[in-house]
């Protein structure tokens, strides 16, 4: 289970997140929309600790996270995140980017981190890219690859943070239908996205964020369906 | 004047050799806290970029010489070239971190990776291949650098030897058109050779 509680932070005099409180339980999707700079993509680098937060707290599975004594590095592999920029490792091939992290964090062995590299793969859909550079794939495979190589880790909890954002519209549904694939399969996953009909397709609860602040959340035929506040329908116009 | 070439190529490799040690310091020092050993790596990549490498060559010989340090041609010429790519290449491998981007570090970091493997497994093997070229560019430079053994008495080198038998022979045309030759293949040599490694090297 992941708590968000009361967490503020800022950049320089900047406060970015002013306060969020939510839970996510195991197996639960959220998905967190909002215009940008409301805060969003901050609040799931706070959860894996890649940023410091000023205040409040956030805990994994009972682990606080921004506590001193918590090992950051042991805590990550059980929460992985994709990014907008898929950030591909270029000098190694798509097996090598998915089995980097097992080998060298897990302590997996050649055999065993290949074995699942190669099951995670197949299951995103790049069975046949195994050992190509990831400049050789469409923004879209990378993307899948960089969803399989967070899946390596075998994660309890899967942080995306608009991992759609910077592909050409037709390789979007290829990583939706990986995105569905994996709540399907029960995945807890915080799905930060401007694809609303996503978020309401796959979502247990959606939370709207605006100005750094949770400002409403419920189920996505609640908030997306039929919203209660005035910046929700706002928002909800200015995208779809 | 083949014997001059392995020479040549000696101070040339050492030199570059010795310069990425130092330049990985000065870039490191530069780049970290900003205490003495910061204000000492500015000072170095400041004077080796922009004073002419003869008079680098120059003090290491006469100057450190006047000072009771007596070292050879040989060490002079060494100790002034590698001064001086050191300085260029503390820039190449300053910039060549800067070409990385820290997105690739976060990703390393969020799979789990503590910083050092980070850097080790992920930032390292790009950043060779961003200075690659730039260092074999300063390798080529440093090849041609070595003729100015001359001036500090170095007869073994390519330089050392056309001079010496230039003066013997006064055939200075002669002489040193096929120096200059020489020189030519030394340099085309040596970049075929890293053109060679890299295709081994680099496969992405």
């Amino acid at each position: 289970m992941i708590e968000i509680e009361d967490v503020h932070k800022s950049f320089g005099l900047l406060e970015v997140i002013k306060g969020v409180t939510m839970n996510v339980a195991r197996g639960e999707v959220v998905s967190v929309i909002g215009g940008s700079g409301s805060g969003k993509s901050t609040l799931l680098m706070c959860v894996n600790g890649l940023e410091p937060i000023n205040s409040g707290r956030i805990l994994v599975d009972g682990t606080v996270v921004h506590a001193r004594e918590t090992d950051l590095n042991k805590l990550r592999t059980k929460i992985g995140i994709v990014f907008q920029q898929w950030n591909a490792f270029p000098h190694l091939t798509v097996l090598e980017n998915v089995m980097l992290a097992p080998r060298k964090v897990l302590g997996k062995s050649r055999q065993d981190a290949e074995a699942v590299a190669v099951e995670r793969l197949t299951h995103v859909g790049l069975a046949d890219k195994l050992k190509v550079y990831p400049s050789k794939l469409s923004g879209g495979q990378q993307q899948r690859m960089a969803i399989a190589r967070a899946l390596a880790m075998s994660p309890d909890y899967m942080l995306l943070d608009e991992v759609t954002s910077a592909l050409d519209p037709q390789l979007v549904g290829e990583v939706l239908d990986t995105l569905r694939l994996l709540s399907s399969e029960g995945m807890t996953m915080i799905v930060v996205t401007h694809e609303i009909r996503f978020a309401r397709d796959v979502s247990n609860r959606v939370a709207f964020f605006h100005q750094g602040r949770i400002h409403e959340i419920g189920p996505p035929e609640q908030v997306i369906g039929s919203p209660r506040q005035p910046e929700t329908m706002a928002f909800l116009k200015s995208v779809l | 004047m083949l014997a001059g070439c392995i020479v040549t190529i000696e101070v040339a490799v050492l030199s570059i050799i010795i310069g990425i040690a130092f330049g990985v310091l000065l870039a490191l020092a530069r780049m970290g806290r900003k205490d003495v050993w910061s204000w000492v790596a500015n000072a170095w990549i400041e004077v080796a970029r922009n004073t002419p490498a003869l008079f680098q060559i120059y003090l290491a010989y006469f100057g450190l010489g006047s000072l009771g340090l007596h070292i050879s041609s040989f060490l002079a010429l060494l100790a002034g070239i590698t001064f001086n790519n050191a300085g260029y290449l503390a820039e190449t491998f300053r910039g060549g971190l800067r070409a990385i981007p820290g997105t690739q570090i976060r990703a390393a970091r969020s799979l789990g990776m503590t910083a050092g493997q980070g850097f080790r497994l992920v930032v390292l093997p790009q950043l060779i291949r961003v200075v690659y070229y730039p260092i074999t560019n300063q390798m080529i430079l440093a090849v041609l650098m070595t003729a100015l053994g001359l001036t500090v008495g170095l007869d073994s080198d390519l330089a050392g030897v056309t001079q010496r038998f230039n003066v013997l022979t006064y055939r200075t045309f002669e002489y040193f058109s096929v120096a200059a030759v020489l020189y030519y293949l030394v340099a085309k040599i040596l970049l075929a050779a890293a053109r060679l490694l890299a295709f081994r090297l680099f496969r992405y």
